[in-house]
């Protein structure tokens, strides 16, 4: 079988040459950047906006994450919630869920982290245009999709009608709700439309807004299935229910994205930890195509 | 007979040892340590397992005298050059706190030259693999690739074939074809014990321009090819790889994960030994003044259960799981990932398994065809 053939002296010679050629910084070194600001979200949720004391900004697209570090403490990988037509305040949004999370929860102003990135693939910003956009996001989903929602509002025009779907635990939870406010004018494609959709699992003091699923969200949604692209974070179970819904309204599922978790020690493939069938989240990921998953997503403990 | 096929005696291995020196490696080889033959610095040939051989099953190693003084008369033990490539254990980086935040303190060290002493065929096809894993990709670990450039690879034929050894289904040897400086066959013939090399690299033709040493005639040449091809024919196990990823690809429900996961341990020892498995952690800490902060990388393995933690749970939580990321990676996603697969066929998982789980069994459980134990 062609797979398991020991290859020719002309790949040795190639992989040799490789070897003794190729210079290159370790990418495994952080670098350091200091907190410009510290934004208390919610009760276990904070963004921070880094600068680079030194060296040019980090540039970056939609979907990309980094790997943060806190002296002595840990590093996790954390997607870019900022927009990336400002590279020069470097956004993650965080929610504290262990002891490296913990550590950047409570860095302040003046705070330094360590940056490693970015890493991992982009939004298909450029295949959805001209048509329609559904971003729908669970929870600490949303930041990953922020960067998403600046592209469009910088691009308007390339896209048709945009909705977000987003849906929390409860009120208290929900992230952004200022810029949802404004994004309810700005994504709007006609006078009256909501584009912004958000419901909660659990209501809770004032609130008067949906309760229930994200999914519940969708059969009313106003769309060109066809020419519609839709882009997903959230828990697993989450985006498969999801990715139902919206096959249920006609969206292709060549149209389908999503942005996939996975433990992660290195961002740069060589852990291996994050492995979600043959896919590497770090480098082929996070966002993936969901045909490039499908058959991986549907099987249990992968 | 091409000029670069030459003939040692016992005298000029000897010598190579002592041109190795010169030239500044470290040579590493097989000597015996624990009742098992693991990579030890070698100084003369005498700290070879001189006249030892290895019998190996599933679950079991027992090294026994032979009938002759064959400095190679063994298959592969427990450990591989992995285990220099790639250490066990390895300081990425240290960082010291400041007024400012923190620095990265530089690694000035210098990293020993390794010249590698008797690798087998199958041995040379898992360095290959690992450049594949650590400089084939978008990134490339500078840890590795700064051994991995100034090693010296002196490979050894294989004679005889273990019974763990399926590296003929993995089309990795027993004869090296590529990757190594010098190639070596030991030939004994009743009072004649001589070594039949052939040259790899230029560095392998300086090394044999310092040590005695004549062309090999056609007669040395080919007896030493006989003993490397009764060595293919005496395969302990074999592995059909026609179809192999698509068998597993079809088969990520079959009732056998279920099994073999009654039996297997999760005590990771197959990735260990294994050759190709590349999986690590990676770990942060500080001393006790919290001033100076290490990022420390260790191998780890898919068996253990923080291997895939998520904050809310492990997404691997059964031993099925485990092994069935193991076994698929192994000889399936590996294809897609590094286009090639990710086992040689050297048998140490199904050595050094406490239970004795055989890879080439559980494959042929699924579906494959299963090559039962040759005479």
């Amino acid at each position: 079988m062609n797979a398991c053939r020991l290859p020719g002296f002309a790949y040795w010679t190639y992989m040799v040459n490789l070897i003794s050629h190729t210079p290159g910084l370790d990418p495994m070194l952080p670098r350091p950047f200091r907190v410009a600001r510290a934004i208390r979200e919610t009760a276990d949720v904070v963004t921070l906006e880094l600068e680079a004391p030194a060296g040019p900004p980090l540039r970056f697209d939609p979907g990309q994450f980094t790997m943060l570090y806190v002296f002595g403490v840990g590093e996790v990988p954390i997607s870019i919630s900022g927009d990336a037509r400002k590279p020069e305040r470097l956004v993650h949004t965080i929610r504290s869920v262990g002891l490296a999370t913990e550590a950047l929860c409570m860095l302040r102003k003046g705070g330094v982290v360590g940056v490693r990135g970015p890493f991992g693939s982009r939004w298909p910003m450029e295949q959805a245009r001209g048509g329609d956009v559904v971003v729908v996001a669970g929870g600490i989903g949303l930041p990953p999709l922020r960067p998403v929602i600046y592209h469009i509002l910088h691009h308007r025009k390339d896209y048709g009608r945009v909705y977000l779907l987003y849906g929390a635990r409860t009120p208290s939870d929900l992230l952004f709700t200022e810029e949802l406010k404004r994004w309810q004018h700005t994504l709007s494609h006609a006078p009256g439309a909501s584009p912004v959709l958000v419901t909660v699992d659990r209501a809770e003091g004032s609130w008067d807004g949906a309760v229930g699923m994200v999914t519940s969200l969708i059969p009313n949604l106003r769309l060109d299935p066809a020419h519609t692209t839709a882009m997903i974070v959230g828990p697993e179970v989450m985006m498969r229910f999801t990715i139902a819904e919206l096959r249920k309204r006609g969206i292709p599922e060549a149209r389908l994205y999503l942005s996939v978790e996975r433990n992660m020690k290195c961002a740069v493939g060589f852990c291996g930890r994050c492995q979600l069938g043959l896919q590497f989240v770090c480098k082929d990921g996070p966002v993936f195509a969901f045909s490039q998953v499908r058959n991986w997503m549907t099987q249990k403990e992968v | 007979m091409s000029k670069s096929q030459f003939v040692l005696e016992r005298s000029g291995l000897e010598q190579l040892l002592q041109a190795l020196k010169n030239e500044g490696y470290v040579t590493l080889g097989p000597t015996v340590r624990e009742r098992a033959i693991v990579f030890g610095e070698l100084h003369t040939l005498e700290d070879l397992p001189v006249g030892l051989k290895d019998w190996q099953e599933g679950g079991t190693y027992r090294l026994e005298p032979r009938a002759d003084p064959a400095l190679f008369g063994y298959n592969v033990g427990p450990q591989s050059p992995k285990q220099f490539l790639h250490p066990p254990l390895l300081r990425l980086l240290r960082a010291s706190k400041t007024a400012q935040g923190f620095e990265i303190v530089s690694e000035t060290e210098p990293l020993p030259k390794y010249a590698f002493f008797g690798l087998r065929a199958c041995e040379l096809q898992a360095i290959q693999i690992q450049d594949q894993v650590f400089l084939g990709g978008p990134y490339q670990d500078s840890h590795y690739k700064a051994r991995r450039e100034q090693v010296l690879i002196l490979a050894v034929n294989c004679t005889q074939a273990g019974n763990a050894c399926f590296c003929t289904s993995m089309n990795s040897g027993p004869k090296a074809r590529a990757g190594f400086d010098l190639a070596l066959t030991e030939v004994l013939e009743g009072d004649r014990h001589y070594f039949v090399g052939a040259v790899g690299s230029g560095a392998g033709a300086r090394l044999l321009n310092q040590i005695a040493h004549r062309p090999a005639s056609e007669r040395e040449w080919n007896q030493a090819e006989a003993l490397v091809d009764q060595t293919a024919r005496n395969m302990g196990r074999g592995l059909n790889t026609e179809g192999l990823k698509e068998l597993l690809y079809q088969n990520l429900d079959h009732p056998r994960w279920e099994e073999v996961a009654g039996r297997c341990l999760s005590c990771g020892n197959c990735t260990q030994v294994c050759p190709t498995c590349f999986c690590t952690s990676v770990e942060d800490h500080t001393d006790l003044t919290g001033q100076i902060a290490e990022r420390t990388r260790h191998w780890d393995s898919c068996f253990t259960a923080d291997f895939s933690y998520l904050h809310g749970g492990n997404v691997r939580v059964s031993t099925r799981a485990r092994y069935r990321q193991w076994l698929t990676h192994k000889l399936a996603t590996w294809q897609d990932q590094f286009g090639s697969l990710g086992c040689v066929g050297c048998g140490r998982c199904i050595t050094w398994c406490p239970v004795g789980i055989d890879l080439t069994e559980e494959v042929a459980a699924m579906g494959g065809v299963h090559v039962q134990n040759q005479p």
